[in-house]
C-alpha cells in the first residue's frame, strides 16, 4: 500500500537564471511527435524533452526524486504521457504553485502525487530551496520539511478522492471499490 | 445562496450537493475519445475490463480528428485499434472523413445546452458555446467513464466577465478573444468557470462563440459561458444541432471568486506572438514581420463564417510568391457550406492550398507544421515553443491571417 509520507531529492525546474519556469506546457513534457508511443515504459525518455535545458532530466533523475515545478504546470493538451513519462522514471511527486486542470487530474487518476504549493515560488526565490535539497512531505496533513536544513512549509493536503486514488493504486481500482 | 452556471450543470447531473470546492460525482451524457488518446482508452478498457461491455453504447463514441486520414503507419494502426473496438462493443465512429470531434458531436445534435460532454481532446470545453460543460481529459479519465459513465469532479468556482464597450470596426472574435487572453493571462481564470457578460459578446454568432470559448483552455480555465443570447443565435443553434436552445442562467444571487470588467472600446485587431498565447499586441506593433506561411482552420476558428471572412480579404487577389497559405476546414459539412457558397473557389483561386476537415495547425500528423527558422501566422490557439515544430507561430483572426498572407507580412486587413 502506498504510504501517505513521501520523502526525496529536490529538483527544481528553473531557467538558467535560477527562476522557476512558468507554464510550462504538456508539449514541452512530452512532445506530440511521440505521441503514438502506448508502452508506458518507453516514455521516460522523452520527459521534460522538449524543455530548454532539460532534456537531460531522464538521464540524471533518479528513482523517488521530487520535482518543483513553477505556476501552471502541465498547462495544454490531455496527454496522460506528460503524466506517464514522470512515471516511468519513477519520479515520487511534483509540487507546484498550480497545475493544468486537465494534467492534475490525469496525475490523480493514476495515482501519481501531485500536490499545489504557492509556498514553493518564495523558497525557491529566497534560496531557502535548492535543487538536491531533501524534502519529506506527508500528504494528509500537507506539512513539509526541507529535511537538510530543517525549515518547514506547507503543501496542500491531498483531498479525500486524490488521497483514495493513490492509495488504491489508480482511478480504476478505486471505481472497483465503487461500481 | 444561488448557483451559478457550471453549478447548476454539475447539480443537475449529480446526487451530491454541487457547490464550488466541492469533489462530486456526475453523470456524463456523452463520451468520447479521438484517435489521440482514443488507442490508450482501448488498451486501459481491455486491460482493466476485458470484455465487460461500455456503460451505454448509445452515448460512446469515437471521433477521428488528429492524423486524417492516418499519414503515418503508427496513426492507421492506432485509428484500427478503436475502430476493431468500436465494432466489437458496437460503438459509432466518426471516422477520418468528418472532421473535428467537438463539432462534429455538436452537429450530429449530441450536444445541448445544460449537457456534459467528455473527451480526450483539451479544447472540448468549446461546447461552452452551446452552453454545454464540455471537459477534456486523459486516457484513464475516459476509460473509466466508458465503463461507467460517471467521472469525479471538484465544481469549479465561477469568474464573472464583463465586457464593456465596443470595438472599433466589426472586429473579428478572435481579436476580442485574444485581448481578453491578454488581460486574464493564465492566472485569473486559472481552475474556474468563467462567466462572460456584455453587448459585444452578446452579439457573437455561433463561430464567435466557439473561437472565445475554445480559447478559455489557453486561459487556464476549466469552461466559459456566454448566457446572454438572442433569437438570431437560437434560430443558428437550431439549425446546426436540430436542438432548441435553452441555455442554463445563473441565479441572481450565484455567488462568483471575482467580477473583472475588461473594456474593448476601440479595440484593432490583435496577434499573440511566440511563444505563448496571452503574448497578444495590437496588429501595429508587428506590423511588418515577414511570413512564410500561414493556417486558417482548427477548432478555434474552423467555421464556415471564418472562412468566409477570409475569403473576403482574398478575393480577387493573390496569396503572395513563396507564401504557404494552409486552409482546413472543420467539419465535413462546414467543407461542403464552403463548396456550395463559393468560398472555397475563391481560396483556391487566391493560391491557397486546402486540405480535408481535421485538427491541422495544432499538432503533428496533419499539415500546419513548422520547419526551423520558419514564421507561421496561424487562426489556431497554441503558439507554444516547438508546438507545431521549430518555428515560430503567430495567432490572429482569419482576416489578419488572410492578409498577411497577402502581404508576406504581418499587416492589418484595412491595409490590403
Amino acid at each position: 500500500m502506498a504510504e501517505s509520507v513521501l520523502s526525496g531529492r529536490i529538483w527544481i525546474l528553473s531557467d538558467q537564471r535560477g527562476n522557476l519556469i512558468e507554464d510550462i506546457d504538456t508539449d514541452q513534457i512530452y512532445h506530440n511527435a511521440h505521441l503514438h508511443i502506448t508502452d508506458i515504459a518507453k516514455m521516460g525518455e522523452y520527459a521534460l524533452g522538449n524543455l530548454e535545458g532539460w532534456k537531460d532530466f531522464f538521464e540524471k533523475a533518479c528513482p523517488g526524486d521530487l520535482l518543483i515545478a513553477g505556476r501552471n504546470f502541465g498547462a495544454g493538451s490531455s496527454r496522460q504521457q506528460a503524466v506517464d513519462c514522470f512515471i516511468a522514471l519513477k519520479i515520487g511527486a511534483i509540487l507546484s504553485p498550480s497545475f493544468g486542470a486537465i494534467y492534475f487530474r490525469n496525475a490523480v487518476n493514476s495515482g501519481f502525487p501531485v500536490l499545489r504549493c504557492p509556498e514553493v515560488e518564495q523558497l525557491v526565490h529566497s534560496g531557502i530551496l535548492e535543487t538536491g535539497d531533501e524534502v519529506r512531505i506527508h500528504f494528509l496533513s500537507g506539512d513539509a520539511q526541507i529535511i537538510n536544513r530543517a525549515v518547514s512549509f506547507h503543501v496542500f493536503p491531498m483531498s479525500e478522492v486524490q488521497y483514495e486514488i493513490y492509495r488504491v493504486g489508480n482511478l480504476y481500482n478505486y471505481g472497483k471499490e465503487r461500481y | 445562496m444561488g448557483q451559478t452556471i457550471i453549478e447548476k450543470i454539475i447539480q443537475s447531473h449529480s446526487q451530491e450537493e454541487a457547490k464550488a470546492g466541492k469533489i462530486v460525482w456526475m453523470d456524463l451524457d456523452i463520451r468520447s475519445a479521438r484517435d489521440f488518446g482514443g488507442p490508450n482508452v482501448v488498451l486501459n478498457y481491455e486491460r482493466e475490463y476485458g470484455d465487460i461491455a461500455v456503460a451505454e453504447k448509445e452515448k460512446t463514441f469515437f471521433t477521428f480528428d488528429l492524423c486524417v486520414p492516418a499519414c503515418s503507419l503508427k496513426y492507421a494502426d492506432n485509428q484500427q485499434i478503436c475502430r476493431e473496438f468500436a465494432r466489437k462493443q458496437g460503438l459509432k465512429i466518426y471516422d477520418v472523413d468528418r472532421g473535428i470531434g467537438s463539432h462534429v458531436l455538436a452537429e450530429e445534435g449530441l450536444v445541448s445546452a445544460g449537457s456534459t460532454v467528455v473527451g480526450t481532446d483539451s479544447h472540448m470545453n468549446i461546447l461552452g458555446a452551446l452552453g454545454c460543460f464540455g471537459q477534456g481529459m486523459g486516457d484513464v479519465d475516459i476509460t473509466f467513464a466508458f465503463r461507467t459513465g460517471k467521472t469525479w469532479f471538484e465544481v469549479p468556482e465561477t469568474l464573472k466577465v464583463e465586457i464593456e464597450g465596443k470595438a472599433s470596426r466589426p472586429s473579428a472574435p478572435k481579436d476580442i478573444t485574444l485581448y481578453i487572453l491578454k488581460e486574464l493571462g493564465t492566472k485569473i481564470a486559472s481552475l474556474k468557470a468563467v462567466e462572460f457578460y456584455g453587448e459585444a459578446v452578446k452579439n457573437l454568432t455561433l463561430a464567435g462563440r466557439f473561437t472565445l470559448c475554445s480559447m478559455i483552455t489557453e486561459m487556464a480555465g476549466i469552461i466559459g459561458f456566454i448566457p446572454e443570447t438572442d433569437e438570431s443565435l437560437r434560430e443558428e443553434i437550431l439549425h446546426l444541432t436540430q436542438r432548441e436552445y435553452f441555455p442554463v442562467q445563473a441565479d441572481l444571487d450565484a455567488e462568483y471568486t471575482d467580477t473583472v470588467k475588461i473594456n474593448i472600446g476601440g479595440l484593432s485587431p490583435q496577434v499573440s506572438a511566440p511563444y505563448s498565447p496571452e503574448n497578444v499586441f495590437p496588429v501595429n506593433e508587428l506590423k511588418g514581420t515577414r511570413i512564410d506561411s500561414g493556417f486558417i482552420g482548427s477548432c478555434t476558428n474552423g467555421r464556415t463564417e471564418d472562412f468566409a471572412a477570409a475569403a473576403r480579404i482574398l478575393e480577387g487577389k493573390r496569396v503572395k510568391d513563396g507564401v504557404m497559405l494552409k486552409v482546413v476546414p472543420s467539419t465535413r459539412r462546414v467543407y461542403k457550406e464552403l463548396l456550395e457558397q463559393g468560398f472555397l473557389e475563391t481560396l483556391f483561386a487566391s493560391g491557397a492550398i486546402i486540405s480535408n476537415p481535421g485538427c491541422g495547425g495544432c499538432a503533428e500528423g496533419h499539415i500546419g507544421l513548422t520547419g526551423e527558422g520558419e514564421v507561421q501566422i496561424s487562426t489556431g490557439n497554441r503558439n507554444f515553443a516547438g508546438k507545431q515544430g521549430k518555428g515560430k507561430t503567430y495567432l490572429a483572426s482569419p482576416e489578419v491571417v488572410a492578409a498577411s498572407c497577402v502581404a508576406g507580412a504581418v499587416v492589418n486587413p484595412e491595409d490590403v
